[in-house]
C-alpha cells in the first residue's frame, strides 16, 4: 500500500495546498488569535500554578478547532470542478486526502509550538523532549480529526449543513474533554460522561507529558481515532463522486 | 478509441429509481471529433462521467483508449483527458503552478512537466499569465486553462463536457478554433453540447441523446438530409400554380415554401421545369435545415424549449 507513487502523490497534493497558505501567511496568524486570547484572558484565572495544567489542554483544543474546520476548504473545490479534475487524473485517492490533512497538521504543529513558546513567557515550563512529545500527540489527534472533517464535508457537500454538524459535535466534545476546567470537579455523572469521550483521555495524556503520569490511555485513544478517521476518510474519498 | 456497450446508470432517488442513461452503445474511432448532443438532463454528462471513470455504470461495459473501464480505470485515466463543465483550477492557485501540479499528477517528471506547461501556455494563448492567480482570469482564459489541464499528458482521447458554456461569442469562437486544432493534431475528441451551432461547426459525427437513449447518429449533414430536407422558398406572382406542384407547400402572399431533399442539387432541374411551365420567379431561397429541425423531428421537441431546461 505504501508505495513510492503514493508518497510522491501525497507530497504533490501537500505542496499544492500548502503553497497558497505560505503565500498568504496572515491566515496562520489569525489561527493563533483564539489560543492567544485563551492564554492571555483565561489562563490567568487559574493562578500561577495553572499554566502547567492549562497549556496542554489548550494544545488539544487547538488540534480540535484547527482541524475540524479543515473540511470547509474542500467544499469550494468540490463545487467548482477542482475535485472532479483531480479525480480524473491517476493520482492516488488516498493522497488526495492525506496530502490535505498533512497541510493542516503541519500548520497545527507550527501554531502549537508558537503557543507553547508564548506560554513560557507567562510561566509555562517544558523541556524540548516534552515539547516534541506534546506536539506529536497533538499531531496524531489532528490527523484523526482532519481526516474525519474532510470525509464529512465530502459527504454533506453543503456549507450550512457542514457548519451545523460541526457546531453540534465540537462543543460537547470540547466541554466533556476537560480542557477548560477539571472534570473531576464536577458531579459523578459528568465525570463518567467525560470518560467515554476519547478526547478527554488525550487531554489527560497531554497533561501527563508536561507533568507526571501515564500517557498510555491517551495515546491509545488518539491512535484509535486516527485509525477510524483515516479509514473512514479514505473510504469516503474512494467512493464519493465529487 | 471508445467502444461502449449497454452502458447504463440508474440513480436511486426519494421518488424511486431514475434511469439517467438506459443502455447506450457508443463507438468512436481514432481521430474522430464526435459531438454528443442533447437537451439538458438528457443523460449527456452522466454518460461522459461514466466514460471517464468518475461514475460507476450500473450496467454495461466499455473499452476506452485500450483499457477496460471496469477492470482498469487507472489505465483509462492515464490515457484520457477530461475537461469538465465547471472550472477545474483552484481559485487560490497560480496558473503555471496549477498546470505543473496537474502534469505531475499524471506522472510527468518535474523537468518534463515544466517543458509541457510552457508548451501548452503557448498553445492556448496563456503566455504572460503564468504567475497570475486563477481567480483573476477571465472566463475565456479559465476555460483555456481547463483545456490545457486536460492535455498535459498528451492524451490520445479528450473528453470535453459543454466546453463553451458561459463564454462570450468571441471566446467561444476562439475555443472552437483550439478544439479544431486538437483534432488536426490527431487527438480524438468527444464533446457534449446542447448548442446546435457548436455541434454543427465542430463535429465530424453526432450522437443525439434524449431521455437517456441515443435517438440519432450521423454527420451533421447526414442528419439534416435524413430528417427534413431543405426548405425552398420561391417568390412568384403565380404562387397558387407553383404550390400545386409540390407536396405540403405553404403559400404566404407571393411566397411558396416547401421541403425537398438535397435542395441545392434539386433546384436547377426544378427551376427548368417551372420555366417550361411558363412560371416567372422573382426570388429563390434554399435553407439548409438546422440541427434544431433535426432534433425536433427526432424527439418531437425543440432543443430550445424551456420545458427541457430540467
Amino acid at each position: 500500500m505504501l508505495s513510492k507513487t503514493l508518497l510522491r502523490d501525497t507530497w504533490l497534493v501537500f505542496v499544492r495546498v500548502m503553497l497558497p497558505v505560505l503565500r498568504n501567511p496572515v491566515a496562520i496568524v489569525f489561527g493563533l488569535a483564539q489560543p492567544l486570547l485563551y492564554l492571555g484572558l483565561f489562563g490567568p484565572l487559574l493562578g500561577d500554578t495553572g499554566w502547567q495544567w492549562f497549556v496542554p489542554g489548550l494544545l488539544v483544543q487547538m488540534a480540535l478547532f484547527g482541524t475540524a474546520y479543515a473540511g470547509f476548504s474542500l467544499l469550494p473545490e468540490v463545487r467548482t470542478g477542482v475535485m472532479e479534475r483531480l479525480r480524473v487524473t491517476p493520482v492516488s485517492r488516498i493522497a488526495l486526502l492525506v496530502g490535505r490533512v498533512g497541510k493542516d497538521v503541519v500548520l497545527l504543529v507550527v501554531q502549537g509550538l508558537l503557543i507553547m513558546l508564548a506560554a513560557m513567557l507567562f510561566g509555562f515550563r517544558a523541556t524540548p523532549g516534552e515539547i516534541l512529545l506534546g506536539l506529536g500527540l497533538v499531531a496524531l489527534l489532528g490527523v484523526a480529526i482532519g481526516a474525519l472533517s474532510y470525509a464529512i464535508a465530502l459527504k454533506v457537500k453543503l456549507e450550512y449543513v457542514f457548519a451545523s454538524v460541526l457546531s453540534s459535535t465540537i462543543v460537547p466534545v470540547m466541554l466533556l474533554s476537560g480542557v477548560l476546567l477539571p472534570m473531576s470537579n464536577g458531579p459523578q455523572w459528568l465525570y463518567w460522561l467525560s470518560r467515554i469521550n476519547p478526547l478527554a483521555h488525550v487531554v489527560d495524556a497531554e497533561r501527563s507529558i508536561f507533568n507526571t503520569g501515564s500517557i498510555l490511555l491517551g495515546l491509545t485513544s488518539a491512535s484509535a481515532l486516527v485509525l477510524v478517521g483515516v479509514f473512514y476518510g479514505v473510504r469516503t474519498f474512494h467512493r464519493e463522486s465529487a | 478509441m471508445i467502444k461502449a456497450r449497454g452502458l447504463a446508470r440508474r440513480f436511486a432517488t426519494k421518488s424511486g429509481p431514475v434511469d439517467a442513461v438506459c443502455g447506450v452503445d457508443i463507438d468512436v474511432t481514432e481521430g474522430e471529433l464526435v459531438g454528443f448532443l442533447g437537451p439538458n438532463g438528457a443523460g449527456k454528462s452522466t454518460t461522459l462521467r461514466m466514460l471517464t471513470t468518475l461514475l460507476q455504470p450500473t450496467a454495461g461495459e466499455a473499452v476506452i483508449a485500450g483499457h477496460d473501464l471496469l477492470t482498469d480505470p487507472a489505465g483509462v485515466r492515464r490515457n484520457i483527458g477530461y475537461v469538465g463543465q465547471k472550472n477545474g483550477a483552484g481559485a487560490d492557485q497560480r496558473v503555471a503552478e496549477e498546470l505543473e501540479f496537474q502534469a505531475r499528477f499524471y506522472g510527468l517528471s518535474k523537468h518534463d512537466a515544466r517543458r509541457k506547461v510552457a508548451d501548452l501556455l503557448d498553445r492556448f494563448d496563456l503566455q504572460g499569465l503564468e504567475k497570475r492567480g486563477v481567480i483573476t482570469l477571465s472566463g475565456g482564459q479559465q476555460r483555456r486553462l481547463d483545456i490545457a489541464m486536460g492535455m498535459l499528458h498528451d492524451p490520445r482521447l479528450l473528453f470535453l463536457d459543454e466546453p463553451s458554456t458561459a463564454l462570450d461569442p468571441q471566446s467561444r469562437r476562439n475555443l472552437w478554433d483550439h478544439v479544431k486544432q486538437l483534432k488536426a493534431d490527431g487527438t480524438t475528441v468527444f464533446l457534449t453540447t446542447h448548442y446546435l451551432d457548436e455541434a454543427d461547426f465542430l463535429s465530424d459525427r453526432l450522437l443525439v441523446i434524449d431521455h437517456g437513449s441515443i435517438v440519432g447518429e450521423g454527420s451533421p449533414d447526414e442528419l439534416k438530409n435524413n430528417v427534413s430536407g431543405d426548405l425552398v422558398v420561391l417568390g412568384t406572382l403565380q404562387a397558387a400554380l407553383v404550390a400545386g406542384k409540390f407536396e405540403n407547400a405553404v403559400v404566404e402572399g407571393e411566397k411558396v415554401s416547401f421541403r425537398i431533399p438535397n435542395g441545392d442539387r434539386a433546384l436547377p432541374g426544378l427551376l427548368r421545369d417551372l420555366d417550361n411551365l411558363g412560371v416567372e420567379l422573382h426570388s429563390v431561397q434554399v435553407h439548409r435545415p438546422t440541427l434544431d429541425d433535426v432534433f425536433l423531428t427526432m424527439t418531437g421537441r425543440s432543443l430550445r424549449e424551456p420545458a427541457n431546461a430540467f
